[in-house]
């Protein structure tokens, strides 16, 4: 009754071929990026800044570029930490040896070169497929971590090996280093979300989309219709780790400020991110969203309830996380294989016939 | 219905009297999970059990109860950096994170916050020179002087003479491991022993080709910086390959009971530093029992009192406790602030005397901080195993470090962290 196509007529095809169609969606969906970007920043503090909302800003990021290559590729990859300590570490290396040049810049030209090294990763996948590609792209991952904790010109030959943001400027306003105010720190991460998302949505809906796709429904079938596996592949390799080079660059400069390799984006990170994409829902922007969101505010949801509600020991409510946490995946993947996008699809569709279901 | 407003106003006036009273809000960024669990848990013990004595015994410092909020990190830097977060807003006085990850983390954002962070022989060496880290505390010893002593104790059992030697470093392969690495280049340069460097991974439970090469290599010393499970495997991995015990020792984060009941009788013999003495009977443990373990506060289990870690734990309390006494008294309140209690601590003076005051004669080295040093003496002494009684022997008093390598190095560091930061070194 509230939620429907009824009355809201298309007169051209571009209209009719947007990308929210139905009039409710389109006003949620600027209502959200209105509050996102005109409430949130002048309500924001640290805690909710750095506890919350910037990592789920850039976990959104890296979910949606794994989510490119394997939701929506089919291409499995256990590589997104590694790609992430690319970003990082490209990120790091432009800031010290080009200190006058804005950030931003640097930032995109980090996913530019983590770009490059996926696609050379994603070479292999042309051969094998499966649980095979995976197996490459963990070797990926290890690699890159061995690479960066090695080779002491990738930290400036720092006696400790981490690597430390300095501080950067846009507009006059410092968003790496310890005196970023709360909002910029937001704002800089909502910036290339919003970027980010729009790029691949809008690039999902068109020709390269629709091709990596059909890779992914069955790949013989695809080539024989003229979709050349070679191109399609390799640029899902690159798009997604150009994604994943954001999120690892703006993880290390405006999240933490100062990383370890082996630490921070161990195999632990290419896990979490690829839960991320199965519980939001694999190949689904929205998906992302949700699974990011999910995973990044319930650990600190379950801690506040635990610790500061209930006021058991610490030890306890750790424990507590990781069971609750994975019975929760277990109960997704056993009750809703294609994730929190799925639901929210079926939430939809019920809300379109409600009050008159058949 | 009078009874009733009544009531409320009660309840509105204890609401509102409730912020108002004071108390010294001390954060413990704790683990008691993962694999680091087997070192966080005594130290965070200790940390506490301290303070709650204090609470119990004194009613606090200076008449100020202290409220502790504990945050678990489980040694990984975000929850470090959520729990630094969370619990700034508390009015916190001073970090303890006891991880060098979260203290590279938390040295910016303290700084920027003012509040001090104390990395008792942890975290960022170069945080000696208070001139640059004006809110950064490692005293009282650091890596670079730990190491030093390490070669200083193996050059008085060689005849003063390590030329032609070879000695491997297992190091756990993060910030933490490779801090000691510039130091012992330096030195073995300086005295001529050939130094070999094996990376451990992190959390340390494959280290089969480390000892491999070990065991081909057959260097005459293997010095470890280890925490966690990495500790107990390197034992193991060296008892297996039968390398002889009393040639292997590890820093004082690789020196716990813990890491050496599991390798049984084999470990017999393994040697490691330690900044503050083992006694098991000392008179604070006695209060620590009575007033806060019997009474039902305590930390933990209660099991730990008396262990490396747990002393360790209460030594840090204790350092805590001191400055925020110190603090009262140069500032004349009993309700200090976070930047009242960086000046106690730059103040901070322990003597033998005051020591033994607090019920803990000789736990740690006598020192003193200054606006220079923020490192304190770094003395350390070399503790062996006795696997047989189950307990760790000094070997040695306090044996100091070469400050003609430290600090050179320690300059060198901070300067180029100064320079990167924009920071003009100076007092505050």
């Amino acid at each position: 009754m509230l939620y429907r196509e009824a009355g809201d007529f298309k007169t051209t095809y571009v209209a009719d071929s947007q990308t929210f169609p139905l009039k409710l969606d389109r006003i949620g969906f600027w209502v959200t990026l209105a509050v996102a970007w005109l409430v949130i920043p002048f309500v924001i503090n640290d805690y909710w800044a750095s506890s919350l909302l910037v990592p789920f800003l850039i976990y959104a990021i890296a979910a949606i570029g794994l989510n490119i290559l394997t939701g929506y590729c089919g291409q499995v990859s256990l590589g997104t930490g590694g790609f992430m300590a690319v970003g990082a570490y490209a990120c790091y290396k432009l800031m010290t040896s080009f200190p006058d040049v804005n950030i931003m810049i640097h930032i995109v030209l980090a996913g530019g070169i983590t770009a490059m090294v996926g696609a050379a990763f994603g070479l292999p996948s042309l051969r094998i497929k499966g649980f095979y590609l995976a197996v490459a792209t963990l070797a990926a991952q290890f690699f890159l971590v061995w690479l960066f904790n090695k080779v002491s010109w990738f930290y400036n030959y720092s006696a400790s090996g981490q690597i430390n943001a300095p501080e950067r400027f846009v507009a006059g306003v410092a968003v790496t280093g310890p005196n970023t105010p709360a909002w910029a720190q937001y704002l800089i991460c909502l910036f290339f979300v919003t970027i980010c998302a729009v790029i691949a949505r809008n690039l999902t809906r068109g020709t390269i989309g629709r091709s990596w796709m059909a890779i992914r429904d069955m790949d013989i079938a695809a080539e024989i219709i003229g979709v050349n596996p070679l191109k399609a592949k390799l640029t899902a390799f690159a798009v997604s780790s150009f994604f994943v080079g954001v999120a690892g660059a703006l993880f290390f400069a405006v999240y933490l400020g100062a990383v370890e390799v082996g630490e921070a984006f161990g195999i632990q990170k290419s896990f979490l991110v690829l839960f991320m994409i199965i519980i939001g829902g694999l190949g689904s922007i929205f998906g992302s969203f949700a699974g990011a969101a999910f995973l990044v505010l319930l650990p600190v949801a379950l801690k506040w309830l635990g610790v500061d509600v209930m006021g058991w020991p610490t030890d306890l409510v750790a424990h507590f996380q990781l069971v609750i946490v994975g019975a929760l995946i277990m109960f997704f993947l056993i009750k809703e294989p294609h994730g929190l996008a799925q639901l929210w699809r079926l939430a939809k569709e019920k809300l379109r016939l409600w009050p008159f279901p058949y | 219905m009078k009874m009733k407003r009544l009531a409320a106003m009660a309840l509105a006036g204890t609401l509102a009297a409730a912020p108002a009273m004071a108390e010294l809000v001390i954060p413990d960024l704790s683990y008691r999970t993962g694999p680091y669990a087997a070192g966080g848990t005594p130290f965070s013990d200790g940390y506490q059990d301290y303070f709650n004595m204090l609470n119990a015994r004194d009613g606090g410092i200076g008449g100020e109860s202290i409220r502790i909020i504990e945050c678990e990190t489980g040694y990984n830097t975000e929850k470090g950096v959520e729990c630094y977060e969370s619990t700034k807003g508390e009015g916190a006085l001073i970090y303890q994170p006891l991880s060098t990850g979260i203290t590279y983390q938390l040295i910016p954002k303290a700084t920027a916050d003012g509040i001090p962070i104390h990395t008792m022989g942890y975290g960022r060496t170069s945080a000696a020179n208070g001139e640059v880290f004006n809110w950064v505390f490692n005293y009282p010893a650091n890596y670079w002087d730990a190491a030093s002593v390490m070669i200083n104790y193996l050059l008085e059992e060689n005849g003063g003479d390590l030329s032609g030697k070879k000695i491997a470093l297992v190091y756990h392969n993060s910030a933490y491991g490779k801090e000691p690495i510039r130091t012992l280049e330096n030195l073995s340069e300086m005295h001529g022993f050939e130094l070999s460097q094996l990376a451990v991974d992190h959390p340390g439970q494959e280290q089969k080709s480390q000892w491999l090469q070990i065991r081909r290599e057959r260097p005459d010393y293997v010095l470890m910086w280890g925490w966690g499970v990495m500790n107990q495997v390197a034992v193991q991995e060296a008892a297996n390959i039968g390398f002889p015990m009393e040639n292997f020792i590890g820093n004082w984060w690789a020196g716990a009971e813990h890491d050496v009941t599991p390798a049984g009788a084999a470990a017999d013999g393994y040697k490691s530093l330690n900044m503050n003495r083992i006694d098991a009977n000392l008179p604070v443990f006695d209060d620590i029992r009575s007033l806060v373990h019997e009474a039902g506060n305590a930390a933990g289990d209660g099991s730990h009192v008396g262990s490396v870690l747990y002393t360790r734990g209460m030594y840090a309390a204790m350092l805590a406790a001191e400055a925020i006494a110190k603090a009262q008294e140069i500032h004349g309140v009993s309700n200090i602030t976070a930047a009242q209690l960086r000046d106690g601590m730059e103040a901070l003076e322990i003597t033998e005397a005051r020591m033994e005051e607090l019920g803990m004669p000789q736990v740690g080295p006598a020192f003193s901080v200054s606006c220079e040093n923020h490192g304190g003496s770094g003395l350390g002494i070399v503790q062996q195993w006795n696997a047989a009684d189950g307990q760790w022997v000094a070997l040695t008093d306090y044996i100091a470090p070469d400050d003609s390598v430290i600090d050179p190095l320690v300059a060198e560091d901070s300067a180029a962290f100064a320079a990167e930061n924009g920071i003009e070194p100076g007092c505050l």
